[in-house]
């Protein structure tokens, strides 16, 4: 039997045939990532935050061409909302490992992300940890995960030392404090570690408070607070607790020589805005782009003419998929067995962040610096340590 | 041991925080008493009405006590139209489908929430947010005073509503005995309506105390609801005075245990006072006839 054949469509044929590697070349398939944030429950926002972040890096690499190095290859992302459960977490590793996934980013608690990087060295696929400051998640010998950011411990040494200076410098009105915690992980280790260090700077310690999340009333803490009299209390909660927390201590009229927190869940821009004459003076020690970089400014504005509400969750959650798309760039390559040890060997600098050049050692950049912050006249200030400062810091507070 | 000055100042900041625990077990426990079921979307229709609220201060530029009788209103309105609508013909009459129908209108909400409002917590702030009345070494604050103050004025309203007027008889009717009613001319799916009505109504009016002192979220449901439905087993199920009187010793006793027994452990008091009355009064403080 035979077939005719028109001209035209031999043309078009040919046409097609010519054409096909042509459109694969110009195609690479796609490199998938898995971003596991909690985006509904209680982290809600936090979550969110950290997934906006992961979705303007990839968008961002994606305008500019793909990955150079690997034909322009395009960044896919796959999204998990793990709630606030472990478990989901890590079965959502399991799951985005078997759609194919690259790499991981997340899961902004410490839980979360201890469950999901031991569920991703199952399959020595790498995980870029954008927040979570446990110093477990890379103190376990799991060669597949990496923190670009600062760990709990960190974070406590630099506010003990921003503490002292700020204290010495202010002639040293602060002799005395009081610590209130959320009673998790992140606030019990935080309040046990500045119990521990802040003798050392010459501030006696006169309670440890513990509460639950949530807490609907503080009112009992704080009366207890105002009958010991401390120079200073020091929170380490998350950001509901902490606006309410505050609420009362202005409320009750305590005397403090400052309000100080110690990744202080609540210390935001919206704080800021939105309670102005209590947020006035508040200082943290926590994450913050550096203010002296022009492009952190750029990044913020980009971030709030969308529409949305700039944190640095938004920055972490950016700069962890930066890790991972700079890394497969660098390695030519998304194979794990090429990618880990360009990540372990990676120079990425995350040039809006206030930190020394990355230098991983066991998963953990030695580089990494959160910093003494200061809400002054409804804006975030650095004011701590001097090469990122952009205000001086104010040692009172105010009368609302 | 806590000086007595703390001591008074706990007990009298359980008491004002009972009022506005009250309010919010008020919608619930009138629901149950006429309804027979427990509302599982309580919660995500108290944060719904705290985002009106908060819309209503925010975006409208209202008072949130000026807000109160509007959000009051609105609440009443859309939990009445949740009922006719969409619990009350999936339901078809079968408590155990109204009780999932809630539990599907529950999730919706939260989800919807989410979307709309995202997970990001809200608070307002008020000229009189930190206000405070000066008794002797205790400084009450202003907007607690005017909640729990408000919170006791809608109860003892609803109370009156309920034993004074002919649609109060005829909601208590439906409660006691729906048949009955219906003999004498009351239509109990309409009554069904109202009631639930009124129950959203009072978290309207909830939402408003509430917003001065407390943040709103798309979780925020999740904070009362389980102190709600303590108090109403507590007052008993269906009873006025017992959610009343239940909320006020919730708010104590949750006020007193943080005191004495730290924050973290504080708590504790709620879920023992649950459990207790369920294994020595289950029918609660102030039965109510069946």
């Amino acid at each position: 039997m035979t077939m005719r054949i028109s001209r035209r469509q031999a043309i078009v044929a040919g046409s097609a045939t010519l054409a096909m590697p042509a459109v694969a070349r110009a195609e690479p398939a796609s490199i998938k990532l898995g971003l596991i944030h909690p985006v509904t429950g209680p982290l809600a926002f936090s979550g969110s935050q950290c997934r906006l972040g992961g979705q303007m890096a990839i968008a961002e690499v994606n305008a500019a061409g793909g990955i150079k190095g690997m034909g322009g290859a395009k960044i896919e992302a796959l999204l998990g909302d793990a709630q606030l459960k472990p478990e989901l977490a890590a079965s959502l590793v399991d799951q985005f490992a078997e759609a194919g996934a690259a790499g991981f980013t997340g899961c902004f608690s410490s839980s979360l992300g201890l469950a999901a990087t031991q569920a991703a060295a199952k399959y020595d696929l790498p995980f870029s940890i954008d927040s979570g400051v446990a110093d477990s998640l890379t103190a376990r010998g799991l060669a597949n995960t990496f923190r670009l950011f600062p760990p709990a411990t960190e974070c406590v040494d630099g506010a003990v030392m921003e503490l002292e200076g700020v204290n010495k410098a202010a002639g040293s009105p602060v002799k005395s404090a009081i610590l209130v915690h959320e009673n998790s992980e992140f606030g019990t280790n935080t309040a046990t570690a500045l119990k521990e260090k802040l003798p050392g700077i010459g501030i006696k310690v006169l309670e440890v408070m513990p509460h639950a999340t949530p807490t609907r009333d503080f009112s009992n803490i704080v009366l207890r607070i105002k009958e010991q009299k401390p120079d200073l209390v020091i929170i380490s909660n998350y950001i509901n607790e902490y606006v309410l927390l505050i609420r009362t201590l202005v409320q009750q009229r305590v005397p403090l020589v400052a309000m100080f927190s110690v990744l202080g869940g609540g210390f935001s821009l919206k704080f800021a805005k939105e309670q102005p004459e209590i947020a006035e003076n508040v200082m943290d020690f926590n994450h913050w782009y550096n203010p002296r970089k022009p492009e952190s400014a750029i990044f913020r504005k980009r971030v709030e003419d969308a529409g949305n509400t700039f944190s640095w969750e938004v920055l972490f959650g950016y700069y962890a998929v930066r890790l991972l798309t700079d890394t497969f760039a660098k390695a030519g390559t998304a194979d794990k067995t090429k990618v880990l040890p360009a990540l372990a060997a990676s120079t990425f600098f995350p040039d809006m962040l206030p930190y020394a050049p990355t230098k991983f050692v066991n998963g953990q950049n030695q580089g990494a610096h959160a910093s003494g912050l200061q809400i002054q006249k409804g804006e975030i200030r650095v004011i701590w340590p001097d090469q990122f400062a952009d205000a001086k810091p104010v040692f009172h507070q105010p009368k609302p | 041991m806590p000086s007595a000055d703390i001591i008074a100042a706990a007990l009298l900041n359980g008491l004002l925080t009972g009022g506005v625990y009250a309010l919010v077990a008020l919608g619930l426990t009138l629901i149950y008493g006429v309804l027979h079921i427990v509302n599982f979307a309580h919660g995500s229709l108290l944060m719904l009405a705290m985002f009106g609220a908060w819309l209503l201060v925010d975006r409208v530029g209202l008072d949130p006590y000026a807000a109160l009788p509007f959000m009051t209103g609105i609440a009443f309105l859309a939990g009445w139209a949740l009922y006719a609508g969409v619990i009350g013909r999936i339901s078809g009459g079968d408590d155990r489908r109204i009780l999932l129908a809630t539990l599907g209108v529950a999730v919706v909400l939260d989800n919807l929430a989410l979307v709309i409002f995202t997970g990001d917590s809200r608070t307002i702030d008020t000229p009189y947010a930190f206000a405070v009345v000066e008794a002797g070494p205790l400084l009450i604050s202003v907007p607690k005073l005017i909640s729990f103050v408000v919170a006791l004025a809608l109860a003892a309203a609803m109370w009156a509503f309920m034993t004074r007027t002919d649609l109060g008889r005829a909601i208590r009717a439906v409660a006691r005995e729906p048949d009955g009613a219906r003999l004498v001319g009351i239509s109990p799916p309409r009554i069904f309506a109202l009631s639930y009505g009124i129950g959203i109504g009072c978290l309207g009016a909830a939402a408003c105390l509430l917003l001065p002192t407390f943040y709103v979220s798309p979780q925020v449901g999740n904070v009362f609801v389980l102190i709600a439905f303590t108090i109403v087993v507590l007052g008993g199920m269906g009873s006025f005075p017992g959610a009343v009187v239940g909320g006020l010793i919730i708010g104590v006793t949750e006020s007193l245990g943080g005191l004495f027994l730290g924050e973290s452990l504080g708590p504790i008091g709620i879920p023992l006072i649950f459990i207790a009355v369920l294994l020595l009064r289950p029918s609660g403080l102030f039965p109510t006839a069946r």
